[in-house]
């Protein structure tokens, strides 16, 4: 479809727009805000809330700007008099049977109606009768709470379910102002995508189970990041504060996300938080120690120096970054000079997919691991010993186990069972804690940023790696396994 | 001379068995279907332009030229829906139409259907118009077994099927886009417009949706002409019109009546009078979401859409709600006000909490009285209430508000603060 240029004013600016632009978006266009709560740039448009209205000139009644298409020549003021009253009014409006719990809200912050209260109405009540009550507390489902009292009926987490996962999950039962959100009797709000519909309520009628009563919105950091919770590379942002994490956000990107997430990412980020391995540690004698650093390298070059170095295997991770895959493969090639170079990776059992935005690979970077050429660990060859980045599936772990090679060292993030069995342990940083980029399923290589400097004593495993690399070209201290005997896998 | 008798609609009411086919055809029913399919459909929109029939549903909007704006090229079925969702506080014509003469209606739908090309109307009927609903169920049956509906109708080669559509109770649902979503299974609440029904309606398909009353007029315009459906009535608001009038008159009931008509006469001539001889106070003239007259706008008013926008109210559907001396209109107002906060689709925000708002005012007026701030908060509701939302159930609360303050002020102030002793005679 050829899109035909229109010429419209907004408050005295010219502005050019396709046709079939709505009166808001050109104004958006044209750097000019006009306020809205129902309107959402991903979802359809349906005019309810008529906090947008502006007037046309030549027009007899003001019209809904985010429904309104343009037209050549169309004249739009959006900030008279009458459109001040009007904003005015539908603020005085959305706020009669509001509860104004707003100390209590999780969404203060980041509400709608507390922004534009200041904005556009800063006038006390004049509302004297007694609220609406309705239920304050309904757990909708997938981890959503609902308050209908401080719902403003805008619809948009009715649209999210319909437009972005596909169902019907969300109504608006009963009229005048008893209109509230529900489910449909005896059924739960269940798609893998609801946590969309906490994203987009505009108020606090909606609010994040997992979230709620955490953390106050305005002490939260925010760090651009991509969600590794599968190939698709959905665009993300960290919400956090000192070292922990909070949530997870979805960030606008129309190449891959749009706005959304699904609710498998959204709440994938508890292992940034929690069984966190945050110091070095070595086995000695089937018991953990916690080292140094520059022990656990010590320690690492010494068992390597048992052998041959070619005769090391290094076992990539698909968790893991461009940058850091990219420092293992050079390691194994030019220093080890290995042809050992497998890949292990997150496996679950039935992962979830769709057509949509999951992918049945819960990895965020398998497309670099294979561009480097990391075969799978299933095909294993003689080995005496591995190197291994973040963690071994069940499956990897198993056939480790069978072929009775040892672990000789691994870099993670999080405990596992391959670090319980590995003979020198390095922390390394999550994703929220690093800069690097992952290449998506469609070949994509975005960059993800670091929110935070690493936790404990993580550190990059290109660091690690370098150390390394001077630790075995030098005649340093050296461990034989005779003398540290490996101790069996856990 | 103004004819008094029943000439165009209500020829058969009151007649035995009117309902049936029978009595129908025996009558000059099914006439002009002969005459119809002799004419080109485009024909039968000038026939019905030139008329002057304008849509009875309220809104008054020609219903030649709303048949004229149905795109023929789309691709698409067009589809014919009948209002029969008669809601509107004080109305009740479009129930004496389904009972008495059912036929009438099929007979307007076949003759709209061929106009607008549709093979398909739907009849969304008023869920709680039981009598209604078995009358036109038994014409549509009656009217199938005949062969005047479904396949080769009348051997005219033309098809067309009715359905018979019931509401849940809803208001709003005669509102023309919420009446479709209700048709099509969903909430019913209204549309925004544009796109309008005529190019996106049921469906996604072009539809007209025209009023019972409106469709019960076509058999006599397809008859007679437009040239004698002009004879009655005035010029700009041509033809008959049914008043269905209640409240304080000795004769209630629906009547026919020319456009132009003097509503002084509608009331004492032909309702008999004030009911007990009392002094009228006011009358609603178009159902209850028009403005207000009072005894003074009724010595002089008429009724036709013309005369009543002079009087600052508007013809709407014809309920005539009559009030005399001894009514509050306070109260009255608060009657209107907890219907329109009930029927609220509660989609636009200025409606949805604006109609709760006026009706608590109000409620709280009559139980502890108000005060001058309360009349000022009402007109500034009702204000921000008009012409803000999608449809304009808004604004049929907040012009009642609007007038019955500006007409009736003395009433309001009876009620201040102080002074309600009035007040508590009434039992909310």
């Amino acid at each position: 479809m050829i899109m035909t240029d229109i010429t419209l004013t907004i408050d005295g600016k010219q502005v050019a727009v396709p046709k079939g632009t709505s009166i808001l978006q050109a104004a958006i266009t044209a750097g000019i805000t006009i306020p809205h709560y129902c309107w959402h740039p991903g979802l359809k448009a349906v005019g309810n809330c008529r906090m947008c209205l502006v007037q046309v000139e030549k027009w007899p009644k003001p019209v809904a700007s985010c429904v309104q298409p343009v037209s050549e020549g169309m004249v739009v003021k959006t900030s008279t008099d009458e459109i001040t009253k009007i904003r005015k009014s539908v603020m005085e409006f959305l706020l009669i049977n509001h509860p104004l719990d707003c100390p209590t809200c999780d969404q203060a912050g980041e509400c709608r109606l507390q922004d534009y209260y200041m904005n556009y109405d800063e006038v006390p009540s004049r509302f004297a009768e007694e609220k609406v009550s309705k239920n304050k507390m309904i757990d909708l489902g997938a981890n959503v709470m609902l308050d209908q009292e401080r719902c403003i009926a805008c619809t948009r987490c009715i649209r999210v379910c319909q437009e972005v996962a596909g169902v019907d999950e969300l109504t608006l039962a009963n009229r005048g102002d008893h209109t509230m959100i529900t489910t449909f009797p005896g059924k739960k709000l269940s798609n893998p995508y609801a946590g969309n519909t906490i994203d987009v309520c505009p108020v606090g009628a909606l609010t994040n189970k997992d979230f709620r009563f955490k953390k106050r919105v305005w002490f939260l950091e925010r760090t651009p990041s991509v969600c590794p919770g599968c190939s698709r590379g959905c665009n993300i942002e960290i919400h956090h504060e000192e070292l922990k994490v909070y949530r997870l956000l979805p960030r606008y990107n129309p190449e891959v996300n749009n706005y959304w997430i699904c609710d498998e990412g959204r709440y994938g980020y508890k292992f940034i938080n929690e069984d966190r391995i945050l110091r070095p540690r070595i086995l000695e004698k089937n018991i953990s120690h916690l080292v140094s650093s520059d022990e656990a390298v010590d320690r690492l070059a010494g068992l390597m120096k048992g052998g041959a170095l070619d005769e090391i295997g290094v076992v990539a991770n698909a968790q893991e970054t461009n940058e850091t895959l990219q420092a293992l493969a050079d390691f194994a090639k030019t220093v080890l000079k290995t042809r050992h170079l497998y890949f292990s990776r997150r496996e679950v059992e039935n992962p979830v997919s769709d057509n949509f935005l999951m992918t049945a690979d819960k990895n965020p970077n398998q497309a670099f691991v294979d561009k480097l050429g990391f075969r799978p660990l299933s095909t294993l060859k003689e080995v005496r010993g591995l190197l291994v980045l973040n963690s071994l599936s069940p499956a990897d772990m198993k056939k480790v186990i069978e072929k009775k090679v040892p672990i000789l060292g691994i870099w993670a993030s999080n405990e596992n069972p391959a670090a319980h069995s590995s003979a020198v342990v390095f922390p390394i940083p999550t994703y929220a804690e690093q800069e690097g980029h992952f290449t998506n399923v469609r070949g994509l290589t975005q960059k993800i940023t670091a929110a935070y400097p690493p936790r404990g004593e993580a550190r990059l495993v290109s660091e690690t790696l370098e150390e390394l690399t001077e630790r075995l070209q030098t005649n340093a201290r050296s461990y034989t396994q005779n003398s540290y005997p490996l101790s069996p896998h856990l | 001379m103004v004819p008094s008798m029943s000439l165009i609609l209500t020829n058969r009411v009151g007649q035995p068995e009117s309902y049936t086919l029978q009595v129908f055809e025996k009558t000059g029913g099914y006439q002009s279907v002969k005459k119809l399919f002799s004419l080109q459909p485009n024909q039968v929109i000038d026939e019905v332009k030139n008329s002057g029939l304008r849509g009875r549903g309220g809104a008054g909007f020609s219903a030649g030229l709303k048949w004229s704006f149905v795109p023929q090229d789309t691709g698409k079925p067009v589809y014919l829906c009948v209002n029969a969702d008669e809601s509107e506080p004080g109305t009740f014509k479009d129930r004496l139409l389904l009972e008495d003469d059912p036929h009438q209606l099929i007979e307007g739908i076949i003759i709209a259907c061929y106009a607008i090309r549709s093979h398909t109307a739907y009849i969304y009927i008023r869920g709680e118009f039981d009598l209604p609903c078995q009358r036109i169920r038994s014409a549509v049956a009656e009217a199938y077994a005949k062969g005047y509906l479904g396949k080769n109708i009348f051997k005219s080669g033309y098809d067309l099927d009715v359905t018979i559509h019931r509401g849940a109770g809803a208001y709003i649902c005669g509102e023309e886009t919420a009446l479709l979503e209700s048709l099509e299974g969903k909430k019913g609440q209204p549309r925004i417009k544009p796109p309008f029904p005529a190019v996106v309606g049921l469906f996604g398909s072009p539809t007209v949706i025209n009023n019972v009353e409106t469709l019960s007029a076509l058999p006599f315009i397809i008859n007679h002409g437009a040239a004698a459906y002009r004879r009655f009535g005035t010029e700009k608001s041509p033809g008959t019109k049914l008043f269905s009038v209640s409240g304080h008159v000795n004769k209630p009931g629906v009547l026919e009546k020319p456009l132009g008509y003097p509503l002084k006469d509608l009331i004492e001539k032909d309702c008999g009078g004030v009911l007990g001889g009392k002094r009228l106070k006011a009358v609603v003239p178009g159902g209850s979401s028009v403005p207000v007259l009072n005894a003074q706008d009724v010595e002089t008013v008429k009724l036709d859409y013309e005369s009543l926008m002079q009087h600052g109210s508007m013809l709407g559907s014809g309920g005539v709600i009559v009030l005399h001396e001894g009514v509050d209109m306070l109260w009255a107002l608060r009657n209107l006000s907890r219907f329109y906060a009930h029927e609220s689709c509660g989609q636009c925000t200025p409606c949805r909490e604006g109609s709760g708002w006026v009706d608590k005012i109000l409620v709280r007026f009559l139980r502890e009285g108000g005060t001058s701030a309360d009349i000022e908060l009402l007109k500034d509701i009702s204000n921000n209430m008009m012409g803000k939302t999608i449809c304009v159930l808004a604004d049929a609360l907040a012009m009642p508000v609007l007038s019955y303050l500006k007409k009736f002020p003395e009433d309001f102030a009876a009620h201040f603060r102080g002074k309600t002793a009035q007040a508590q005679m009434h039992v909310l």
